[in-house]
């Protein structure tokens, strides 16, 4: 069958080139632009594009902006993915402590976060924060604390913002929680049982140990997630007030289509690219060989 | 916090070779039957699964309560959005800003452009089915390079994507596009993955029967391989509506003509526009929520299987 020898390209053909259209082309299309001055200009005609080496990677080390995303970028990974591993693990190993349809029922609650378009999440968000009239400073008045600037207060504003991102994060990490929970063989906790121990005595010797891989998965993640985190500050805040929730992603953003600096904001995204890249390889040297069962 | 993808940063080790869909992972052994009097804490233990039963409720109506929040709020007159102190239920319920979405506003158009949006990304379900056959099936020069880029692409971020994938559809002048804004998702190394993973289970047989009956690469592929997939294209087709849907970088880079804002863009316009009128707000975001709850609620199988086929093995 010669027409066999073919068949597998064209099966491939339409996903691969798009693929490597969006995929990896835009790679080399940001290493390439990171080192020219590409602007609106540039846009309009490529003629106006010059090549300007490193001018933008030296900008972008003496930009106080730069650092000031770069330093909020490290603040919310600090707080918010030791946040979301450690909510979302305990709140899976409640939810997995019965099959009782109450409780698989309870399940589906923490997930709805997880499925929700982001700005429509933002509005609500935007609406309970609100100073003068959101239901959570009516919920301090009742115990007689005076309004919060929610999102209006520099220091405030990244943690309402993380917040946010922390009620929506977690959904997604109890399913793969779940799902990992389910592959904790059940000869290992009844036989720890008829040992003796309590069952938060199996959760931390047996089932925690078992979970290595899940927690490993789940924190380089979320560590990732993080790095890029964008949405949130985004619709919440537009990394304001001042600057104070502008993350790398939001740096970036404003940098390539607000101010069309393409040339500038490239630069910008591979710096962020190697930081990911680092962190992650860094995690996979780190991480201890698994426990097998 | 990634973007509104459904996490597209698959796994960044090497999964092994499982087969993660066929038996799916999600559903339960059956529960063991009870330990006969194995210690005396037996029924402090139950005592402690109806307590810790009674917090997981309140940890779910407080994460469900901002959505509750919304619909309440979307059927309050303004008066009583913005009034203080605030109350849960609305006194004098009204449809009115859903119809004031629809009419004073565009939101029909964006409900239609997110809708195409949505119906463009199942070319790519197809697409990836596809590839996910030949990757399966198929021995063919050049496989394990195109695999691995496959597997490279799901680790790169889409912040670094963003500005030229914007130049490249630019070049193509397909930014200000309904397609622009589908192309750059339409096609994920972590679907094409899941199809392989998923055929290769098809026994090889029955394609070679399909074959000796004189049927063709194509028709076999749309009449046994196709229909013999249906659990990972359910989960496939869900995920993508979802991620379809709710989705906002693209739409908002790539769309610059009002006329082709798609639900999110629009909802995030009503944002800057309209910081007065609570009600209307709510209003529209319950038009963006409640449909992904809807499908949510029927197809939670899927959903719930196809995160966990994203976190593990």
């Amino acid at each position: 069958m010669r027409t066999a020898k073919l068949t597998p390209y064209a099966f491939v053909t339409p996903a691969m080139v798009l693929l490597i259209a969006f995929g990896v082309l835009p790679l080399i299309v940001a290493l390439a632009v990171s080192f020219t001055d590409m602007d609106i200009s540039g846009l309009a005609n490529w003629s106006n594009v010059e090549f300007a080496g490193l001018d933008n990677y030296e900008r972008l080390v003496a930009d106080p902006d730069f650092w000031q995303a770069f330093g909020n970028t490290v603040f919310f990974a600090v707080i918010g993915v030791p946040t979301v591993v450690l909510v979302s693990l305990g709140v899976a190993l409640l939810l997995a402590r019965s099959e009782a349809p109450f409780y698989r029922a309870l399940r589906s609650f923490y997930f709805i976060p997880a499925i929700t378009g982001i700005v429509a999440i933002s509005l609500v968000w935007g609406y309970l924060y609100n100073t003068q009239f959101g239901l959570f400073n009516w919920l301090l008045s009742l115990v007689g604390v005076p309004p919060v600037q929610w999102l209006s207060d520099p220091l405030l504003a990244k943690f309402s913002v993380a917040f946010v991102a922390i009620w929506r994060g977690t959904g997604l990490n109890i399913i793969i929680f779940l799902a990992a929970l389910q592959g904790v063989p059940k000869e290992y906790t009844e036989a720890a049982a008829l040992d003796g121990a309590g069952s938060w005595r199996t959760t931390r010797s047996i089932v925690i140990p078992l979970l290595r891989f899940a927690i490993f998965f789940v924190t380089v993640t979320t560590i990732i997630a993080w790095l890029q985190f964008f949405d949130e500050p985004f619709v919440l805040t537009d990394g304001g007030p001042l600057g104070a929730t502008t993350s790398m992603s939001i740096f970036l953003y404003k940098e390539g289509f607000r101010l069309n600096q393409f040339g500038y904001a490239s630069a910008g995204s591979v710096v962020l690219f190697v930081i990911i890249a680092l962190v992650t390889m860094l995690q996979l040297r780190l991480r201890r060989p698994d426990v097998e069962y | 916090m990634s973007s509104t993808d459904v996490r597209p940063t698959a796994s960044p080790v090497p999964v092994p070779e499982s087969d993660p869909a066929s038996d799916a992972p999600i559903r339960r052994m059956p529960p063991a039957p009870p330990l006969r009097a194995t210690r005396p804490g037996r029924r402090s233990g139950r005592r402690l699964t109806i307590a810790v039963g009674a917090a997981l409720a309140v940890g779910a109506l407080i994460t469900a309560f901002p959505f509750v929040w919304m619909l309440f709020s979307s059927v309050k007159p303004q008066s009583e959005s913005i009034d203080y102190p605030p109350k849960l239920l609305p006194q004098e319920p009204t449809f009115e800003y859903y119809v004031r979405l629809f009419t004073e506003l565009d939101f029909g158009r964006y409900l239609v452009n997110t809708l195409i949006v949505v119906a463009i990304g199942a070319v790519g379900l197809l697409f990836m089915a596809m590839a996910g056959f030949a990757f399966a099936k198929y021995d063919f020069r050049g496989k394990g390079g195109l695999f691995f880029l496959v597997i490279a692409t799901m680790m790169i971020p889409v912040q670094v994507t963003m500005i030229p994938t914007y130049l490249i559809l630019n070049g193509f002048k397909l930014t200000n596009t309904l397609v622009g804004i589908a192309l750059p998702t339409l096609v994920s190394g972590f679907g094409i993955f899941l199809f392989r993973q998923f055929m290769v289970t098809i026994p090889t047989e029955m394609l070679e029967a399909a074959r000796i009956d004189g049927a063709g690469e194509i028709r076999t592929f749309l009449t046994i391989v196709l229909p013999m997939s249906k659990p990972i294209l359910a989960v496939q087709a869900v995920l993508t509506f979802i991620a379809g849907w709710n989705s906002f970088l693209w739409p908002l880079i790539i769309a610059s003509d009002q006329k082709l804002y798609t639900l999110s863009v629009g909802l995030a316009l009503l944002n800057q526009q309209l910081a007065v009128n609570p009600s209307l707000q709510m209003a529209a975001a319950s038009v963006m929520v409640v449909p992904i709850l809807i499908v949510f609620i029927v197809f939670q199988r899927h959903v719930v299987q196809g995160f966990a086929l994203s976190g593990l093995k």
